[in-house]
């Protein structure tokens, strides 16, 4: 009986602290140091419709736009998984066949494998330099526009994610395409 | 390749340097001024909060009556809100109720510091209940396994084993919380979110519908990654880029996982008053899990087998299941600490890993002592240095001895019980599961890398690790139950038996050291148990291995 009572007054006292307590301030702290990002990176049109998070990929298919990695759940942010395929399986096979006829790859010019990989939660928002880069005469030629404005384009928006640690280059596939449209955001 | 293994030694080399003044602070903590002396501030206002109980000493026998009982409230009080969260605040997106076996797996999980989870937290759970029920027992299961710690190394050193209820107390407000506290601000200004604000419904670039789930999920990834939790607020845990949004949030949660369980090794060190013994310990500890570390990496390295024939570049290694932000390393560097600390939250997801990668994974968990979950794996390495102390006197033809305390029979039958329990539940789980519909019916892949889902899953439960080979459509009645029983026992199990273990060694007479007695501080100490660890631990599972990632490998990988 005394054990159920002093669990019950544990209980009680860390429920107050580690969650009622903690939650306030780790919210509070977020609010005034890093509004958007505790939002979740949401971007708003002038008209305040929204058209997705900086953070959360979504899914492209027209060819005007740089097409993000593929995704297990077809870009569902609500409800985030990967394929869980082994890399030897036959069904990632016939995947990656429908990936490769869709960017029109051939064994002269190879589709990157990243693009062919889908990502853990399916929602990866970034590309790699080359993925971009690879998708470039596409694009130019379905917005009728030079190849070079588009690698320029890229230049500017690719980074590395962790400076000296990462030798690859990254690019968020919807902060690009939001500059091909020259959508104003808020 | 470089880059891969700068990143490896920046994390690894950092934790480990980090954990030492950490363990000075937890010893601080968890045993002020080794016992002696009059309670001081904290103790006395743990005393306030916890009642009259809280006051006296406690023997093993009652330290563990405290604990089984604390446990007992835990999970009532966890299973009740999961029940009931469509009647309860903070449900933005009106979740519903939780189905019965899956609110047992979810319950059982969380007490047991696995975070197992047969759902998708965005999917299923209401912020009340990731906050008030999961979150919470992110915060006070991984204090039981510190309590735990403490008390054991208390007892090693002749002393009474302290007070289960203060202990608890310490290690939620004193260690856990500051920590969880720093952390959380810390993935904050990487981008996580923490908001209770519902999803968003937005119209993409193409016009096409997309809802995006969002939450309180910055404290919630805090403390479970400091607490070897590992249960994420999203489905995909830290590979979701509003769970683990860029590189750096990426590094702070890999020092997260492994930072408390380092820091143990020293505490233990503190409280027994040996710390050279604490450095061998936590050198055999750093070279088990680099071995592993150095496995996966090359593994993983390997292109996806699965693209070989396709006009796909083969250059870079498998990235199915991975996330391009964290760089080529962090995924595999990732897979060996998060089941070397029983932590299970994965920013890759494992069932796609090589066949080999996979493996480094599940050793990991059949170890389960390098450095293990916060508190408990260093407990677990307690049961090897026993059976090693012990094989190691037979060879020499000395009595065994461990840290002056006579180990005899009845402390290694023990030790022995506590070890075989888990490749008990591991194998014969796996054997049920395996040859009946209820495992193999929940395949999502066949041959050999089916088998691993299951002996994955069994691993998973019995070892409080929590991840999985992800692809098993595990929420069926007989996973949520099987799971949810293997991991409450493999919790308890092996915090009781070494808790008897040490209350028997200290009914007897300290001998003091001499000579003649086998040190614990030198390289053939070391050497021997890191022989214990591989046979007793490793080789029970290597039979089971052959059948599921060795086979794949040779069956499949050209």
């Amino acid at each position: 009986m005394e054990t159920l009572i002093s669990s019950l007054r544990i209980t009680v006292a860390t429920m107050a602290i580690c969650v009622g307590g903690y939650s306030a301030a780790v919210w509070a702290v977020g609010q005034a140091i890093t509004p958007d990002t505790a939002e979740a990176s949401i971007i708003t049109r002038q008209d305040g419709t929204v058209i997705g998070s900086r953070q959360v990929a979504q899914a492209f298919t027209s060819p005007q736009y740089f097409w993000p990695r593929p995704s297990a759940v077809d870009y569902n942010g609500a409800g985030a998984g990967g394929s869980n395929k082994s890399p030897t399986s036959t069904d990632l096979t016939e995947r990656a066949a429908a990936t490769v006829t869709a960017y029109g790859a051939t064994p002269e010019n190879p589709l990157p494998a990243e693009l062919a990989a889908a990502s853990g939660g399916g929602l990866d928002p970034h590309i790699s330099e080359r993925a971009a880069l690879y998708q470039v005469p596409r694009i130019a030629q379905a917005r009728n526009m030079p190849a070079q404005q588009l690698e320029k384009l890229i230049g500017e928006k690719a980074f590395a994610p962790g400076g000296v640690f990462t030798a690859d280059k990254i690019v968020n596939v919807l902060e690009i395409n939001l500059a091909l449209d020259n959508v104003p955001v808020r | 390749m470089t880059q891969a293994i700068l990143f490896v030694f920046f994390i690894l080399g950092g934790t480990a340097l980090l954990s030492w003044p950490l363990g000075r602070y937890m010893h601080w903590a968890m045993d002020p001024a080794n016992g002696q002396g009059n309670p001081n501030g904290f103790t006395r206002l743990f005393q306030n909060i916890g009642g009259s109980l809280t006051r006296p000493e406690q023997d093993w026998k009652r330290y563990v009556v405290s604990l089984l009982g604390f446990n007992t409230v835990l999970f009532v009080v966890c299973f009740a809100i999961l029940a009931l969260q469509q009647y309860l605040p903070l449900n933005p997106d009106a979740k519903g109720a939780i189905e019965g076996s899956l609110n047992f797996n979810t319950t059982a999980s969380f007490v047991a510091n696995t975070n197992l989870q047969h759902y998708s937290g965005e999917v299923v759970m209401s912020y009340f209940s990731q906050l008030a029920a999961l979150m919470w027992l992110q915060f006070v299961s991984a204090a039981v396994g510190l309590a735990a710690l403490a008390a054991l190394a208390r007892g090693l050193a002749g002393r009474k084993l302290g007070n289960f209820f203060v202990d608890v107390q310490r290690a939620t407000f004193l260690v856990l919380l500051p920590a969880a506290f720093i952390v959380a601000i810390l993935l904050l200004t990487t981008g996580v979110p923490m908001t209770f604000n519902g999803s968003v419904i937005a119209t993409t670039l193409e016009g096409v519908q997309q809802t995006i789930a969002r939450g309180p999920v910055a404290a919630f990834v805090s403390i479970k990654q400091l607490g070897t939790n590992g249960g994420g607020f999203f489905g995909p845990n830290s590979t979701h880029p509003l769970e683990n949004p860029t590189f750096w949030s990426n590094v702070v949660q890999t020092v997260s996982i492994i930072i408390i369980p380092m820091a143990c090794v020293w505490m233990f060190g503190r409280i027994i008053g040996r710390m050279k013994h604490a450095a061998v310990l936590f050198t055999v500890m750093l070279i088990l899990m680099g071995a592993r570390i150095a496995g996966a990496i090359t593994f993983e390295s390997v292109p996806t087998q699965a693209f070989t024939g396709l006009p796909i570049t083969q250059d870079v290694g498998n990235l199915e299941g991975k996330e391009l932000r964290f760089g080529a390393s962090a995924g595999p560097l990732w897979a060996v600490v998060t089941t070397s600390t029983s932590n299970g939250s994965v920013n890759a997801m494992h069932d796609s890993l090589n066949p080999l990668t996979g493996m480094m994974p599940m050793i990991g968990m059949w170890l389960n002592e390098d450095f293990g979950g916060v508190g408990v794996g260093m407990v677990n390495m307690f049961m090897y240095i026993i059976v090693g102390v012990f094989i190691a006197g037979m060879m020499i033809g000395r009595t065994p001895e461990y840290l002056g305390w006579r180990v005899e029979a009845k402390e290694v039958k023990f030790a022995m019980m506590g070890l075989l329990s888990h490749g008990f539940f591991i194998l014969v789980g796996t054997a049920i599961f395996a040859v009946t519909p209820w495992g193999a019916a929940t395949l999502n892949n066949i041959g050999p890398h089916g088998f691993s889902e299951i002996l994955y899953e069994f691993s998973s439960s019995a070892a409080n690790n929590g991840s999985g080979f992800e692809g098993l459509g595990d929420n069926t009645v007989a996973w949520n139950i099987a799971t949810g029983l293997v991991m409450l026992f493999a919790r308890f199990i092996p915090i009781i038996l070494p808790l008897a273990i040490v209350g028997s060694l200290s009914a007897k007479r300290r001998a003091t050291e001499s000579a003649g007695t086998l040190s614990v501080e030198d390289g053939t100490f070391a050497g021997m148990l890191t022989a214990t660890v591989i046979i007793v631990g490793a080789l029970t599972f290597f039979p089971a291995a052959t059948l599921g990632p060795i086979a794949e490998h040779v069956t499949f990988m050209k």
